[in-house]
């Protein structure tokens, strides 16, 4: 009877995962999404080898230089390689989206679980508290967070992620109440297996597909909040560079030196649309409709 | 009605509490002694112990909690370490600014997103369609603050059109108040625009493959009136209930829109608030956008059963 119950889930998760992985690999706009995102991972993993200057290196004979030869994307107010730093920003800009987004999931899929899973007076406070910390807008909340813990970095992956966290525990939420109602769980429930047990085996993973896809979105948006955060000197202090402290600086400087302004942007553009098209594809591929 | 207004009025009541004790615990996030960081500059002991004092800081959690609250509940949202003006006025001073700002932004919106969907749902599969999505996506993915600088440099350095920053009361000179509020009422609206561009395209699909929309065209009404007086009027609901949702989402919005081009709003506030340590208004700027926001969810759910007859019956 076990053996019944721990394989239906498991083959019809197969069948399910394999047609849309097909369908994921015909969608244009999630290939060029993934083609974007492996883009910036290599040149975050090989900054080193991409640089070609020392990002934090200044040089007070080349202030505010135009692009040329010697520095392909120009250089800041204080002579440092605005390609280079271009090219570590990345790291950052990647650290901080899926950083934030594992600490939401880890904070946000085990409250939202139990919610679902348990209800009752577990669901009504987790889900009261969550939607108090829901109705507070989300760069706000990160604002706030990261002024009380104080501004860097890593307070501000934290700051996203308690930001993000209830999006999370909504969703895992509603989707628990789904599956909590099919027959395998009820079959699982019946032999007599042991709460931990049937949330391992079979709550979480039927309920991934969709927290994928809104982790996918999220990376986006904490990127954005990443880039947000350090713009306004929240975030990356200085001197390590980061899109977003690039920019601010840059906005001191749009008559004397534009191309400061350009480049950060453009990045944090193209690192943001890739993780949106490849969210929306897997939430296409995902969808049982799509057959 | 009223009762379905009173019994959604009677459910946010315990979020609203919630979302009070979260701001009030804010505050017990502060690394280090709260009288400390709260007295900034000012660290003799006596400055300290009157901090201690004035906010209860020696008496239980939730004692301070029932201070706190009682003193918000009348309007009191404590003063400005820096300025010595209470929040509440500090806050009304900055908040219509803020106002015209999301008000714009959403115009803007409306008038680029929804169009935009309509069109893109009605040639489903062409160029335009794809080129509708794109460009929604890409108003998605672009940061405001860099969409901010960069029409700065092109519409203010390059071409000289309009100021760079700077604001101008309304009431005192009304032309040059929409000259400085329409380039950050644009970025702001853009993000905005995407979203409904995605929302009116996805509800006219539904629309348009309903039943009453077909029996509109089998009795031979011309398309331009299925579109107008059916598809469109139905599609519109989810969108108005998007829309008030937005009007949440600017206030968080104009945080950078206004740092960018140094409009002294709401947004400004907290974070010239957050570099001055002065965390009473930190606190007030969070609690008012919450409730702001909870109000908004309200009233989008009061426009949605308004809007829509099923819900009523």
């Amino acid at each position: 009877m076990a053996d019944v119950v721990t394989t239906i889930p498991t083959v019809f998760g197969l069948q399910i995962r394999s047609r849309a992985g097909r369908r994921l690999l015909r969608h244009r706009g999630a290939l060029v999404g993934g083609f974007l995102i492996v883009f910036f991972v290599l040149l975050a993993a090989a900054a080193p080898l991409f640089a070609t200057h020392d990002p934090l290196a200044t040089d007070w004979l080349a202030v505010r230089k135009a692009p040329s030869l010697a520095h392909w994307m120009g250089t800041d107010e204080i002579g440092r390689d605005v390609y280079s730093r271009l090219i570590w920003g990345t790291r950052t800009s990647l650290l901080a989206g899926v950083i934030s987004v594992a600490f939401a999931l880890s904070v946000g899929v085990p409250l939202g679980v139990l919610s679902g899973y348990f209800g009752g007076w577990t669901d009504t406070v987790i889900s009261r508290c969550n939607e108090a910390l829901l109705s507070c807008p989300f760069l706000i909340l990160a604002i706030a967070f990261a002024a009380f813990l104080g501004p860097s970095l890593t307070n501000a992956m934290i700051a996203i992620g308690l930001s993000a966290a209830p999006i999370f525990v909504r969703l895992a939420r509603g989707q628990t109440m789904v599956v909590k109602s099919e027959e395998y769980v009820d079959g699982a429930r019946a032999v007599g297996l042991a709460h931990p047990r049937i949330l391992w085996r079979y709550i979480l993973p039927n309920i991934f597909p969709p927290l994928l896809v809104q982790a996918t979105l999220t990376i986006a948006t904490a990127i954005i909040a990443e880039a947000s955060l350090s713009f306004l000197g929240l975030g990356q202090q200085p001197p390590s560079p980061s899109w977003g402290s690039m920019l601010s600086i840059a906005k001191n400087f749009l008559i004397q030196a534009p191309w400061m302004s350009v480049w950060p942007g453009v990045g944090i553009f193209l690192v943001v649309f890739g993780f949106n098209l490849l969210g929306d594809g897997l939430r296409d591929a995902l969808d049982p409709r799509g057959d | 009605m009223l009762a379905y207004f009173l019994r959604r009025l009677m459910a946010v009541v315990p979020t609203v509490v919630l979302v009070s004790m979260f701001v009030f615990a804010l505050q017990q996030m502060l690394p280090g002694d709260p009288a400390l960081a709260l007295a900034g500059e000012e660290r003799d002991p006596e400055s300290i112990a009157y901090i201690r004092e004035k906010y209860h800081l020696n008496e239980p959690i939730w004692i301070q909690y029932g201070y706190w609250i009682g003193k918000v509940l009348q309007g009191d949202l404590g003063i400005s370490l820096r300025t010595n003006i209470p929040v509440t006025e500090l806050l009304a001073q900055k908040l219509p600014v803020t106002i015209q700002l999301a008000l714009m932004a959403i115009a803007i919106a409306l008038l680029i997103g929804v169009p935009m969907g309509v069109l893109s749902a009605l040639k489903r599969g062409t160029p335009l369609d794809w080129f509708a999505n794109v460009t929604a996506l890409s108003g998605l993915s672009i940061p405001n603050f860099w969409l901010g600088i960069l029409l700065i440099l092109l519409v203010s350095v390059q071409l000289g059109w309009l100021p760079a920053s700077g604001y101008e009361s309304p009431f005192d000179d009304l032309a040059q108040n929409l000259k400085t509020m329409i380039m950050p009422a644009f970025v702001l609206g853009t993000s905005i625009a995407a979203t409904m561009m995605r929302h009116t395209r996805s509800a006219m699909l539904e629309v348009l493959k309903s039943d009453y929309v077909r029996t509109a065209r089998a009795k031979g009404v011309r398309e331009r009136g299925v579109i107008m007086r059916h598809a469109f009027r139905n599609a519109l609901i989810p969108v108005v209930t998007i829309g008030t949702l937005q009007l949440g989402e600017l206030l968080a919005g104009a945080v950078l829109t206004e740092q960018v081009f140094t409009i002294p709003g709401f947004g400004k506030q907290i974070v010239d608030a957050v570099f001055n340590r002065d965390y009473a208004v930190v606190q007030g700027v969070v609690l008012c956008s919450s409730v702001a926001f909870i109000g908004l969810n309200l009233a989008a759910d009061m426009a949605y059963f308004v809007l829509n007859p099923r819900i009523r019956v």
